[in-house]
């Protein structure tokens, strides 16, 4: 479904992602681990557009992606949620996903129709999937940092997307979100045949739930294979896992 | 489940306050009638101008220019051509919108302050053309005794006209302020890359949120040469371009109705203490300063947070 073939993205004279190899099938869980400052989540503004390529191929069901804008690319079909709590600060919980909603509906021009009776059945659904259901008239800036993280990923369910991908989705959270959250990604990926691409620093999680693991080291893709071949592979030993 | 878009109270009070607003004239002297006039006109361009920087984010510096476009274009219609009244006040907001998208289209590629100042910089060429070019736009003597049909030949006349052009207009911008549109104006002002990931096209969504601000500022264009019958550069003059920017910080950006107060507080002001003291806006720099400490919602913000109900955006924070 995915396909990101030696991709390159210099800052200045840094090498943030060099020579990055991913391969994401159809319906499967794929994580993406390596130390703070690998370059996870520049490779993730790669494929979603919020940054430029410098060199390589990005496909998405086969067609090249590297050149098109976010927004574009979320039409493809490809949401994301971000590291860093980033969502609609200002707006209620339910407006937050329903901008989201209202966009894939092509409903975002809409001059003078009120936006309180549009899509709300579908938002509604949405909140209740991800169990914000309650909360919904809350302004986002109100809410606890886990359920915002939690909303990012409400957000990006908007959207209908078919590859979903996941920056650090339980990056702050307390032991027992982290738990609630992972439950919810699981039980998301099999009701809506989510394809999942996602990094994350929790070792226990990413091999308990992950099909495939792509490790990144300065940059450099130093493989991709199942949980098991990874946890046995001694470069990654070496770079990373026995680091710890 | 939700909200209605208006309460009926809500409606009633609205429409009190107008049904008092169309009998002042009966009781005031003209002096007065002008003046609320001018406010009318005044809190329309704010208005205008706070969809775009208050719920859409934009560093629209250069506000006047539409506005003055608006005024210079039903001006010169009624004065140079023997066009009917209607196409000028027609035409004049779409030109104003013209201009907007124009001056917009190079803006919106840049962000922020870049925005604000490349749109200071081509708002300001606006200015200075119709400020030189005497043979068409009278230069800086302006155009003076612009002919007005027959209905706003008073100033009563005008002052209703303007009244009832203005209600129009902000319903009308609460109807966008709370469309799918406005919302993800709004949604944008908030977080613009997140709203790209979302699969809004930022920039042509800001481009026609600028086309509705300076259409509507076009408006307010038309009702102050129906409230002054003459129009002059100072309309253009990025000095305007200020005070109606400070009218919304006055009154509260993310507020729906803050500038109008805005506007009423800034034009009393001039007109008030502008009769003592040239220095008029000493007082308003002061009030600003105060209210940056003291309000820095606005004096509306301030308001409507005091009487919002408690608990039902506070809680939980700090949980995790």
């Amino acid at each position: 479904m995915l396909q990101v073939e030696g991709v390159v993205k210099c800052f200045d004279d840094f090498m943030a992602v060099n020579e990055a190899r991913l391969t994401v099938q159809k319906g499967e869980i794929v994580a993406v681990i390596g130390p703070n400052g690998a370059g996870k989540t520049t490779l993730f503004n790669l494929i979603t557009g919020h940054l430029r390529r410098d060199r390589g191929q990005i496909l998405f069901k086969g067609e090249d992606i590297s050149q098109l804008p976010p927004h574009v690319i979320c039409r493809r079909g490809i949401g994301r949620s971000f590291q860093i709590v980033n969502v609609f600060h200002r707006l209620t919980v339910f407006e937050n996903v329903q901008v989201a909603v209202l966009s894939r509906q092509g409903k975002s021009d809409t001059l003078f129709r009120p936006a309180g009776s549009l899509a709300v059945a579908e938002t509604r659904r949405i909140l209740e999937s991800v169990g914000l259901i309650g909360k919904e008239r809350r302004v986002v800036g109100s809410l606890s940092h886990g359920d915002q993280k939690i909303l990012e990923i409400a957000i990006a369910l908007g959207n209908e997307p078919e590859l979903l991908i996941l920056d650090e989705p339980t990056a702050g959270m307390s032991p027992e979100e982290t738990f609630a959250t992972i439950e919810l990604i699981l039980q998301l990926a099999r009701t809506r045949g989510l394809t999942i691409l996602f990094c994350e620093h929790d070792m226990d999680i990413v091999f308990s739930i992950s099909r495939s693991i792509m490790v990144m080291h300065q940059g450099r893709t130093l493989l991709q294979a199942e949980p098991e071949e990874v946890r046995r592979n001694p470069e990654v030993q070496t770079a990373y896992l026995g680091g710890e | 489940m939700f909200k209605k878009l208006v309460s009926a109270p809500g409606i009633g009070i609205g429409l009190l306050f107008f049904v008092v607003l169309l009998a002042l004239p009966s009781f005031l002297p003209r002096f007065f009638v002008y003046i609320l006039g001018l406010i009318y006109v005044t809190s329309l361009l704010a208005m205008s101008l706070n969809l775009l920087v208050g719920h859409g984010g934009l560093f629209q510096f250069h506000h006047a220019v539409f506005y003055g476009v608006g005024a210079y274009t039903l001006a010169l219609i009624l004065v140079k051509t023997s066009l009917p009244t209607w196409v000028g006040f027609l035409a004049a907001p779409i030109a104003a919108a013209l201009f907007g998208v124009g001056i917009g289209w190079f803006c919106v590629r840049l962000t922020q302050l870049y925005f604000g100042m490349l749109q200071i910089s081509l708002g300001s060429l606006v200015w200075a053309i119709v400020y030189r070019w005497y043979k068409f736009t009278g230069g800086d003597d302006g155009i003076h005794g612009i002919p007005m049909p027959g209905f706003l030949s008073t100033l009563n006349q005008s002052y209703y006209f303007i009244l009832v052009v203005m209600a129009v207009s902000l319903v009308l911008l609460y109807l966008i302020l709370k469309s799918p549109f406005g919302s993800t104006l709004q949604a944008i002002r908030d977080n613009p890359q997140r709203c790209a990931a979302v699969g809004v096209n930022v920039k042509r969504h800001q481009l026609r949120a600028i086309a509705v601000g300076t259409f509507f500022a076009g408006i307010a264009g038309v009702l102050f040469v129906v409230l002054e019958r003459s129009v002059f550069p100072d309309l253009l003059f990025w000095v305007l371009s200020l005070e109606i920017f400070i009218m919304c910080l006055l009154g509260g950006w993310f507020t729906f109705a803050g500038p109008v107060l805005g506007a009423a507080i800034t034009v009393s002001l001039r007109t008030f203490v502008g009769k003592y003291t040239e220095y008029w806006t000493l007082i308003l720099g002061v009030l600003l300063i105060l209210l940056i400490f003291f309000l820095p919602e606005g004096v509306m913000g301030y308001f409507t947070n005091l009487f919002k109900p408690k608990g039902k955006e506070t809680g939980e924070r700090g949980k995790a």
